[in-house]
């Protein structure tokens, strides 16, 4: 077994180059958390299935926990702490407090990140399963976002009141 | 996980020959499988080589009019890209209907065809599994067997190819064009690409150590209405245990493959040929020979009520 050399890679962290050494092993998720001690993003099943880990790399949501730092050299990370600041809160984490989208507040992180995702998802056109019209445009519908969020998974079941904090965000 | 060193390769042909004589290294793409095995160590790759930065992430037309898919290319992008949208409708829909929003941005063309069995016994590390310990047994022979295979597994392994993506190719005749360490290509029709177990259930694809697939190509679309039906335990993010990929024509005749119930996508000719005398027909002939257990028997005639479902819908 190869003993674990540490690898430098640059992540670009909410903004800021941020220089690293890691064992190749380090997924994307423990970086940030343990390395740089981003805690916002969670650690909830560690295998992609809960989605508390998403995060936007180079402006696309992923499960950061199923995704080697290494792999991620020079990628433009965006964390929750990115998107707003207690101060100067994102519209969707102003939403989300408004319609009390959580209960306990763990998968919270990753559903607003991955909310701001499927916005600009649905206006970029990218279909999704129930897309009645593959050639049609993307519209914004509740079905549509219940969908698209079903990779964020709330064991406190604040499933409506996240969907309405998205529908004031979208505007529909 | 188990330690690795890791690599990032330039070109398809520095990626194969790095793989070359290290039977325990890998390719590393999405990592959305791969990595999630290696935290469980049902894969202990020694190496990984880092496939994201070849240049196989287009889709572009062939001179035959069809499509070729590099690698790379996210299963997103796959799903939403316009030509597939409009002339192979049932890629689109079997890709959405599979995994997550965040995992279809990571997992890829070539990393989607390859991912491996969900059986629970696979996965759990203090069972007997002859894919994962070759010679060990199988757990699921006399186990909890309700996700599992009805049809081509064997008395070694009743594991199922859980792609949906894959039963889309398979009803679409695509063919599957690779590289290996000596440089030399081959282009494998995706009927030939995955093995069934019979005695080596470990063994799952053609491929050679080191092959590495540079594109998925579709020929000259078909047309007709395009259809891709997945029942579920739940209503998104859950395996099939059945899907069906039709190609529907006017006049009656068609393509159908079926996910869920092998262990690799299921097509068969008779069951083509069948489709004009109704879903009966064709499920029989599809599932001919098969031997589920008392857990998955459901599958049959689930399997044809899906097709009866997916008909009406072509014909609607
Ligand atoms: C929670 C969850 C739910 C899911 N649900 C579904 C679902 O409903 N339907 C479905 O179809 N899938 C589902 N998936 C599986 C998902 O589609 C696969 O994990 C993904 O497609 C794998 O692609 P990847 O690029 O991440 O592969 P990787 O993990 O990077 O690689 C997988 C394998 O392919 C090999 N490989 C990768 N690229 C190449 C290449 N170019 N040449 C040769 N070998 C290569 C790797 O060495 C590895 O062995 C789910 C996954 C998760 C985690
Ligand atoms: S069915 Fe196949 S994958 Fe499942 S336990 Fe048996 S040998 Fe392993």
């Amino acid at each position: 077994m190869p003993d674990p050399v540490p690898l430098d890679l640059c992540l670009q962290v909410n903004g800021a180059p941020r220089q690293l050494s890691l064992d190749p092993r380090t997924t994307l998720l423990d970086a940030l958390r343990d390395h740089l001690h981003l805690t916002g993003s969670k650690k909830g099943c560690d295998h992609g299935q809960c989605g508390a880990c998403t995060v936007l790399v180079n402006g696309r949501r992923i499960n950061a926990c199923l995704s080697l730092a290494v792999m991620h050299d020079g990628d433009a990370i965006t964390t929750i702490e990115g998107l707003g600041t207690p101060d100067a809160l994102h519209p969707m984490q102003a939403a989300f407090i408004r319609h009390d989208g959580y209960q306990c507040g763990y998968c919270t992180p990753g559903q607003i990140c991955s909310s701001v995702a499927v916005l600009e998802e649905i206006a970029a056109g990218i279909p999704s399963h129930v897309t009645g019209d593959l050639t049609a445009e993307a519209t914004f519908t509740a079905e549509e976002v219940r969908e698209r969020m079903s990779g964020n998974i709330c064991r406190c079941g604040a499933y409506s009141n996240i969907l309405d904090a998205i529908t004031e965000v979208a505007g529909a | 996980m188990r330690a690795f060193t890791y690599e990032r390769a330039a070109t398809p042909q520095d990626a194969a020959a790095a793989l070359a004589g290290h039977p325990q290294a890998r390719f590393i793409a999405g990592g959305t499988n791969l990595l999630d095995l290696m935290k469980l160590q049902i894969e202990a790759p020694t190496h990984l080589v880092d496939v994201n930065h070849l240049g196989l992430d287009r889709i572009e037309p062939t001179p035959e009019g069809g499509l070729r898919i590099g690698a790379l290319v996210r299963n997103t992008d796959l799903a939403a890209d316009a030509r597939v949208r409009r002339d192979y409708a049932v890629l689109s829909r079997a890709l959405l209907a599979g995994a997550s929003g965040q995992l279809r941005n990571k997992a890829t063309t070539a990393g989607n065809l390859l991912q491996r069995t969900r059986c629970p016994y696979f996965y759990d590390t203090d069972q007997p599994c002859n894919k994962r310990q070759p010679g060990s047994g199988c757990g699921a022979l006399q186990g909890y067997s309700r996700q599992l295979a009805v049809i081509g597994g064997s008395e070694s392994c009743i594991a199922t190819h859980p792609s949906d993506m894959a039963v889309a190719m398979r009803a679409l005749d695509a063919v599957v064009e690779t590289i290996r360490a000596d440089g030399s290509a081959r282009a494998i029709p995706i009927a030939d690409f995955h093995l069934l177990p019979g005695d080596t259930p470990h063994l799952e694809t053609v491929l050679e150590q080191g092959e590495l697939i540079t594109a998925v190509t579709l020929p000259p679309p078909v047309g007709g209405r395009q259809v891709y039906r997945k029942v579920r335990d739940r209503a998104s993010y859950a395996f099939a245990l059945i899907s069906v990929a039709a190609v529907l024509q006017p006049d009656g005749t068609g393509r159908v493959a079926l996910g869920g119930v092998a262990p690799k996508p299921w097509r068969v000719a008779a069951a083509d040929a069948a489709l004009p005398q109704g879903a009966q027909a064709v499920a029989s002939a599809l599932l001919q020979g098969a031997a589920p257990r008392p857990d998955n028997a459901f599958k049959l005639l689930l399997a044809e009520r899906t097709l009866a479902a997916v008909l009406a819908e072509g014909r609607a």
